[in-house]
C-alpha cells in the first residue's frame, strides 16, 4: 500500500509557512475564520473539505492571489520564513515568484511551449543569456515529466497539447521560476484518470525540492499524495494532522463524518 | 386619382373586408363560434389581407413599371395602375368572402401571410445591397465608356473641368484618403486601446461607470459636428501654433487637421471594440500570469494583448474602414486640393470629398465629370467591403477560439 | 519515470533569496514600468475626455450667440405717401410697393432719431444709416403693413432686426478696430451703435426667430433660421420611424424566431452586418441613383432623405431588436406553446410585448444616428437653398426642405463669417435634440428594464 510505502519523514522538516488567526472576508461574508496552521518545507500538505469550505480561498491567500478580487479582505498573520506576506512593504510580485501556483483548469498561454515555460524566468530576469534560459526551460520541463513528450516541438503552441500535458506544462511553468512553495488548486479535477496519475506521480517528486500545498476534493488523492492533511469545514480549520492519522484516527467527529462520506 | 388616394381606397376596402369576413364567419355558424376552425377575427384578417395585399402589390409594380412602358402606352395609361389595383382588391375581397366557411383554416392562412410579410421585410437587406451594387456598377460602366479605366485607376492628375479635357486620375484622392486615415488611426488606436486597457484592467467600477459613458458620448456626436470643430477650431489652432511657426505653410485645412479630428471621433469606436475583445480573454490566463509573479502591466502586454491580438487587428480594420468612408470631417477639414505630398500640414483631398463635390448641385448625368463620382463610390464601396469582411472574419475566428 | 538527470545543477538560475520586505532593484524597475503603464491608460482616458470637453466648449462658446440677436427699437413712421401712394389702403395695391421703399422709411426714422437725440458722430454717412438695418427688417416691416393696412400713417415702435455687423459689435465679433478695415461697416456705425445702446434703442435679446425662421441669403446672416431645417429633419425622422421600426422588427422576428438555418438566412445575416459598416455616403449614391434618377422622386425632398436614412438605420434597429428578442427567456415561449398557442401567437402575444422596451430603446438610438447624418443628404440635394416651409404631410414629404446637419454644412460654405455663429448654434440645437433622445432611451431602459 502506497500510504506506508511513502511514509517520508516529515517530522524534521522546518516550518515554511506559519499562519495565525487568519480571517478572510468577501464583502460581508466571513469566508475564513480563525485559521492557524503551520506548513512544513519539502512536504505535501493537502487541504480537503466539502465545496465552499474555504480551502481554495485559503490557498489563494498564500500567494496573495486574492488581491485581484476587489472585495476580498485578509486579516491575521501569514509568515513565509518568518516574514509577514501581508506586510505593507511586501510586493506581491516578489512573493509570487517564491510561491508559485497551479490552477484547477490548465491555463497555458496561447504561446509556444518554450515561451510558456520561459515566461516566468524572463520576467524575473533569471537568465543572463539564451543558453541559460534553454537550460532552465529544459530542467523545468524535465521536472514536470514533460520533456520527452515535447522536446521536438518546443515551438508549437501550448494550447495544442492534451489536457494532462497542458496541466504538466503549467506545472513546468510554475517550477521554472524556482519557487519555494507550490500551490495547487485541484490540479487534477479537469483531467482524466491517466493524466491524474501522471500528475500525482509528479507531485511525489516535486516535494523533494518544494513545499507543496494541494487543494483537492478527492480524499483518495489526498491520501495518495500528501503527508499532512488539513480538513476545512464552513470556513474553519477543523483538523490538521499527519495524513495517516486523519484518515485512520480522526479526532474530530466532523472529520470522521466527512471521510466516511456523511457530509460533503 | 392620385396613388395616395387609391391606396387609401384599397385600405378602406380592406377594413370593410375585415368586418364582412368576421360577420360572415359568425353568421355561418349562427353565432356559435366554437364550431369555427379559427376565431372570427382571423376570418376578418384573412379577408382584409386578401383584399389589400395583392392590390397594393399590383399598384406598386405597375407604378414602377409605368415610366418604363410610358413610351409605348403614352400618357393616357396613367389610370392603369389605379384601376388594376382597385379591380384586384374587389376580386380579392369577393374570393375571400366566398371561401369563408366554418371549415376554412383562416388562422393558418393569416399566419402564412404574416410569415411571407416577415420574409419580405428580411429581404430588404439583400435588396439594399443589390441596389447599392447595381446603382454603382451601372453608372460606373457609363463612366468607363466615356473615360478610359486605366486613366482613372492609375492617373495621377485630378483636374476636372466641365468644359472638357478633364484629367480624372484617382490616385491623388486615394493617397489623401489613406494618408488621413493613417493619421486618424495613429491617434485613435493607441488612445482607444490604452483607454480600453485601463478601463477593463485597472479602473475601479466607479471610475468605469463614469468614464465609459463619457467616452461613448464621443461616439454619439454626429460627424458634421466634428467637421465644424475641425474647420473652426482645430484647423486654425494647428495652423497658428504648429504649422506656421515651424514653417509648414499656413493652411487651416490639412491632412493633420482632418486626421486628428477623425482620430478623436474613432477613439470610442476603437475603445469599445477593444474593451469587448480584451474582456473575452479568459480570466484564467491573467491568473496564470499573475501567479507567476508578473505585474499587471506585464500580464497585459505579454499575455492578454498577444491573446487578444487577432481581435484587436479586426477592430483596427473596422476603424480603418470607418476612416476611409468618413465624409463630413474631410469635407470640412481636409481641403479640396488633389495632390501627392508627404507634408501633413498641406491641404489634400479624399475620395469622399470628391464624391460630394461632383454630385452636389446641378448634375449632368452624361458627363464624365459627374459620373466619375460613381466610379469613386464603387472604389470606396469595394475597399470598405473588403475591410469589413476581413475584419468580421478575423473577429469571428477570434471569438470561436475562446468559446 | 523520473527523467531529471542528476548532472544538471540544482536550481539553475535560482534567484538569490532575499527578504520579502525589501524590494530588489529589478522589482523596483518593474514596478516603475507598471506605474508608467498605468499612467498611459489614465492619460488616454484624459485625452479623450479633454477632447470631448474642448469640443463641446468651443461649440457652445461659438454658437450661443446665435440664440441672441440685436434689435433696434426706435419709432418708425409709416408714411402713407411712400407705402400707399393711391391712398386706398388696398393690400393688393400696396403690394406694388417694393421692399426698397420700406428701407427708406427705416433709414429716415433712424436719421430722425439721431437728430432728435442730438447725436453727433463724425463721418456718419447716409450709407451707414441705411446699412444699419438688416435687409430682413424692411421685408418684415412690409409684411406687417400688408397684413395690417391700418398701420399706414401711424408711428410704430417695432423691434427691427439690426444688420449682422451691428449684431457682431454686441457679441464681440466686430470691434472698433475691425470695423475700420471692414468695408461693410465703419467706425461711425460702431460709435452710433454704442450711442444707441446707451439710450436703450438697441438691445440684444433671446431670438426665437433662429429656431423658427427659414434660411436667409448670403448677405443677411442675422435673419437666417432653422425653421425649414428642423421641419425637414422632423419629416425625415417620421418617415424613418414609420418605415424602419416595422420593417426592422419584422426582419428581427423572422431571423430570431422563424428563420431556418439555411443559405438564405446566412445571406441575410451577412448583408445586415455588412450594411451596418457601409460608409454613409454610399447610401447617398444609392438614393441619388435609385430614388431620384430611377424612380423619379423629387430632389431635396424629405421622402428621399427619409428612405435613404431608413435603409441606413435598419441594421442598427435590427441588431438591437434581435438582442431584445434574445433576452426574452425561452421559458416564456415554452409556456405559451404549452397552452396551445401557435408559434405566431406566441411571438406576437408574449415575446414581442416583453421585448418592446429594448426595441424602442434601440429605435431611438437609431433615430438619433439618422438625425445627425449629413453626407448622404448632400447627394440627394438637401443642401439646396430653401426658404419656404414644406407643406403639411403627406404632401409636404415631397416638398423641398433642408435638414439640421445639412443646414450646418450649408452655413459653413457661406462667405460671411457671421454664418459660423449660426452653424455652431444649429449644432447646439442638433445636440439638444440628440441629448433629449438619448435621455429618453435611457429612461425607457431604466423604467422597463427587467431582470429574468
Amino acid at each position: 500500500m502506497r500510504l506506508s510505502e511513502r511514509s517520508v519523514d516529515t517530522q524534521g522538516q522546518p516550518i515554511k509557512f506559519s499562519c495565525r488567526d487568519v480571517q478572510v472576508y468577501y464583502g460581508d461574508k466571513h469566508a475564513i475564520k480563525d485559521v492557524s496552521v503551520e506548513l512544513q518545507d519539502k512536504t505535501v500538505t493537502a487541504f480537503i473539505g466539502p465545496s465552499g469550505c474555504g480551502k481554495s480561498t485559503f490557498l489563494r491567500c498564500l500567494n496573495r492571489m486574492n488581491d485581484t478580487i476587489d472585495i476580498a479582505r485578509v486579516e491575521g498573520a501569514m509568515l513565509l520564513d518568518g516574514e509577514d506576506i501581508y506586510d505593507r512593504r511586501v510586493d506581491p510580485v516578489q512573493l509570487r515568484a517564491r510561491v508559485g501556483m497551479v490552477f484547477q483548469k490548465p491555463n497555458p498561454f496561447p504561446k509556444s511551449i518554450y515561451d510558456n515555460v520561459a515566461y516566468g524566468p524572463r520576467i524575473h530576469g533569471l537568465s543572463r543569456n539564451k543558453a541559460e534560459l534553454d537550460e532552465i526551460v529544459e530542467k523545468a520541463l524535465r521536472g514536470a515529466a514533460l520533456w520527452n513528450e515535447v522536446k521536438d516541438r518546443l515551438g508549437e503552441s501550448g494550447t495544442g497539447l492534451s489536457g494532462g500535458q497542458q496541466q504538466r506544462l503549467c506545472i513546468a511553468r510554475a517550477v521554472a521560476t524556482s519557487p519555494e512553495v507550490l500551490l495547487m488548486d485541484e490540479p487534477c479535477s479537469a483531467l482524466d484518470p491517466i493524466a491524474t496519475a501522471q500528475v500525482e506521480e509528479l507531485i511525489d517528486q516535486l516535494c523533494q525540492d518544494y513545499s507543496v500545498v494541494i487543494v483537492t476534493h478527492s480524499m483518495q488523492q489526498a491520501a495518495r499524495v500528501s503527508q499532512k492533511t488539513a480538513f476545512f469545514h464552513l470556513g474553519n480549520l477543523v483538523e490538521y494532522a499527519d495524513t495517516d492519522d486523519i484518515f485512520t484516527r480522526p479526532r474530530d467527529p466532523r472529520t470522521e463524518s466527512y471521510i466516511s462520506g456523511r457530509i460533503g | 386619382m392620385s396613388p395616395f388616394w387609391i391606396m387609401m381606397t384599397v385600405l378602406a376596402l380592406a377594413v370593410l373586408g375585415y368586418f364582412l369576413g368576421a360577420a360572415r364567419a359568425r353568421g355561418a355558424v349562427g353565432g356559435d363560434i366554437r364550431r369555427l376552425h379559427s376565431r372570427p377575427v382571423y376570418y376578418g384578417w384573412n379577408a382584409a389581407i386578401a383584399t389589400a395585399a395583392p392590390a397594393l402589390l399590383v399598384l406598386l409594380v405597375l407604378m414602377l413599371a409605368l415610366p418604363l412602358l410610358a413610351g409605348e402606352a403614352g400618357p393616357g395609361a396613367s389610370w392603369l395602375p389605379g384601376g388594376a389595383a382597385l379591380l384586384v382588391a374587389a376580386v380579392g375581397l369577393a374570393l375571400a368572402l366566398a371561401r369563408t366557411t366554418p371549415q376554412y383554416r383562416a388562422r393558418a392562412m393569416v399566419e402564412r401571410a404574416i410569415k411571407v410579410a416577415l420574409i419580405g421585410c428580411s429581404l430588404i437587406a439583400i435588396a439594399t445591397t443589390v441596389g447599392i451594387v447595381l446603382s454603382l456598377v451601372f453608372e460606373s460602366i457609363h463612366f468607363f465608356q466615356l473615360y478610359p479605366w486605366q486613366a482613372f485607376f492609375f492617373g495621377t492628375e485630378w483636374t476636372p473641368s466641365f468644359g472638357g479635357g478633364s484629367e480624372l486620375g484617382m490616385l491623388p484622392l486615394l493617397w489623401g484618403t489613406l494618408y488621413i486615415s493613417f493619421i486618424a488611426l495613429l491617434v485613435s488606436v493607441p488612445i482607444g486601446l490604452f483607454a480600453a486597457i485601463y478601463m477593463s484592467e485597472y479602473a475601479t467600477p466607479r471610475v468605469r461607470s463614469v468614464a465609459k459613458p463619457l467616452i461613448e458620448v464621443l461616439a454619439g456626436i454626429p460627424t458634421i459636428v466634428y467637421g465644424l470643430f475641425a474647420l473652426v477650431t482645430v484647423g486654425p489652432l494647428l495652423r497658428d501654433w504648429l504649422a506656421a511657426p515651424l514653417g509648414f505653410g499656413n493652411s487651416g485645412s490639412s491632412v493633420m487637421t482632418a486626421g486628428l479630428v477623425m482620430g478623436i471621433m474613432l477613439i470610442p469606436f476603437v475603445s469599445s471594440l477593444s474593451d469587448d475583445i480584451i474582456n473575452a480573454v479568459p480570466q484564467s490566463l491573467r491568473d496564470g500570469s499573475l501567479a507567476l509573479g508578473s505585474t499587471p502591466s506585464e500580464t497585459i502586454r505579454q499575455v492578454v494583448l498577444p491573446a487578444a491580438l487577432p481581435g484587436i487587428v479586426g477592430a483596427v480594420l473596422l476603424a480603418a474602414s470607418r476612416a476611409i468612408g468618413e465624409t463630413m470631417i474631410v469635407v470640412l477639414g481636409a481641403g479640396a486640393m488633389a495632390r501627392f505630398s508627404l507634408d501633413p500640414f498641406e491641404a489634400m483631398t479624399t475620395i469622399t470629398v470628391k464624391i460630394v463635390g461632383q454630385l452636389t448641385g446641378d448634375n449632368d448625368f452624361s458627363s464624365p465629370e459627374t459620373l466619375v463620382a460613381f466610379a469613386l463610390g464603387l472604389t470606396l464601396f469595394v475597399m470598405t467591403l473588403a475591410l469589413n469582411v476581413l475584419a468580421l472574419y478575423v473577429v469571428r475566428k477570434y471569438r470561436e477560439q475562446y468559446e | 519515470m523520473t527523467d531529471v538527470p542528476s548532472d544538471l545543477p540544482k536550481r539553475v538560475g535560482a534567484p538569490a533569496r532575499k527578504s520579502l520586505l525589501t524590494p530588489d532593484t529589478r522589482t523596483k524597475r518593474r514596478n516603475a514600468a507598471e506605474s508608467r503603464f498605468k499612467v498611459y491608460g489614465i492619460l488616454a482616458i484624459l485625452v479623450a475626455l479633454l477632447a470631448l470637453v474642448f469640443l463641446l466648449f468651443t461649440i457652445i462658446r461659438d454658437g450661443s450667440g446665435a440664440f441672441r440677436q440685436t434689435f433696434i427699437s426706435i419709432p418708425v413712421t409709416i408714411e402713407a405717401s411712400v407705402v400707399d401712394p393711391k391712398g386706398n389702403r388696398d393690400p393688393a395695391e400696396m403690394a406694388g410697393t417694393l421692399t426698397m421703399s420700406y428701407g427708406a422709411l427705416l433709414e429716415q426714422s433712424l436719421t430722425n432719431w439721431v437728430e432728435q437725440n442730438d447725436i453727433r458722430i463724425e463721418g456718419l454717412t447716409e450709407a451707414d444709416l441705411a446699412s444699419f438695418f438688416s435687409a430682413q427688417a424692411r421685408a418684415d416691416l412690409r409684411n406687417r403693413v400688408l397684413a395690417n393696412p391700418e398701420l399706414v400713417g401711424q408711428t410704430v415702435e417695432t423691434p427691427a432686426l439690426a444688420a449682422s455687423r451691428i449684431d457682431g459689435m454686441f457679441k464681440g465679433r466686430v470691434t472698433r478696430e475691425s470695423a475700420a478695415i471692414d468695408n461693410r461697416t465703419s467706425v461711425a456705425q460702431y460709435d452710433l451703435a454704442e450711442a444707441m445702446r446707451d439710450r436703450g434703442a438697441l438691445a440684444t435679446r433671446f431670438n426665437w426667430d433662429f429656431i423658427t425662421r427659414p434660411d436667409a441669403s448670403d448677405n443677411r446672416p442675422e435673419a437666417a433660421g432653422l425653421g425649414v431645417a428642423i421641419l425637414g429633419s422632423a419629416y425625415m425622422m417620421l418617415i424613418v420611424l414609420v418605415l424602419a421600426l416595422p420593417i426592422g422588427v419584422a426582419t428581427s422576428i423572422y431571423l430570431e424566431e422563424f428563420a431556418p438555418k439555411n443559405r438564405l438566412t446566412d445571406l441575410i445575416e451577412i448583408n445586415i452586418s455588412n450594411l451596418a459598416a457601409v460608409p454613409s455616403i454610399v447610401f447617398g449614391i444609392l438614393g441619388l441613383a435609385a430614388f431620384i434618377n430611377f424612380m423619379g422622386l423629387p430632389r431635396s425632398a424629405p421622402i428621399v432623405g427619409g428612405l435613404v436614412l431608413t435603409l441606413m438605420t435598419l441594421p442598427t434597429i435590427i441588431i438591437s431588436t434581435r438582442a431584445a428578442l434574445k433576452a426574452v427567456p425561452p421559458s416564456i415561449r415554452d409556456a405559451a406553446l404549452g397552452v396551445g398557442a401557435s408559434k405566431m401567437q406566441t411571438v406576437f402575444h408574449h415575446v414581442l410585448p416583453l421585448a418592446m422596451p429594448g426595441i424602442l430603446t434601440g429605435t431611438i438610438i437609431g433615430l438619433a444616428q439618422a438625425l445627425g447624418e449629413t453626407a448622404p443628404l448632400l447627394l440627394i440635394g438637401m443642401v439646396a437653398f430653401v426658404t419656404t416651409y414644406p407643406a403639411a404631410p403627406p404632401e409636404g414629404f415631397f416638398d423641398a426642405a433642408s435638414a439640421l446637419p445639412v443646414q450646418v454644412y450649408n452655413w459653413t460654405q457661406r462667405a460671411d463669417s457671421a454664418f459660423f455663429e449660426r452653424a455652431s448654434g444649429a449644432i447646439i440645437v442638433l445636440l439638444a435634440f440628440l441629448f433629449a433622445m438619448n435621455v429618453l432611451a435611457i429612461v425607457l431602459r431604466r423604467r422597463f428594464e427587467r431582470r429574468w
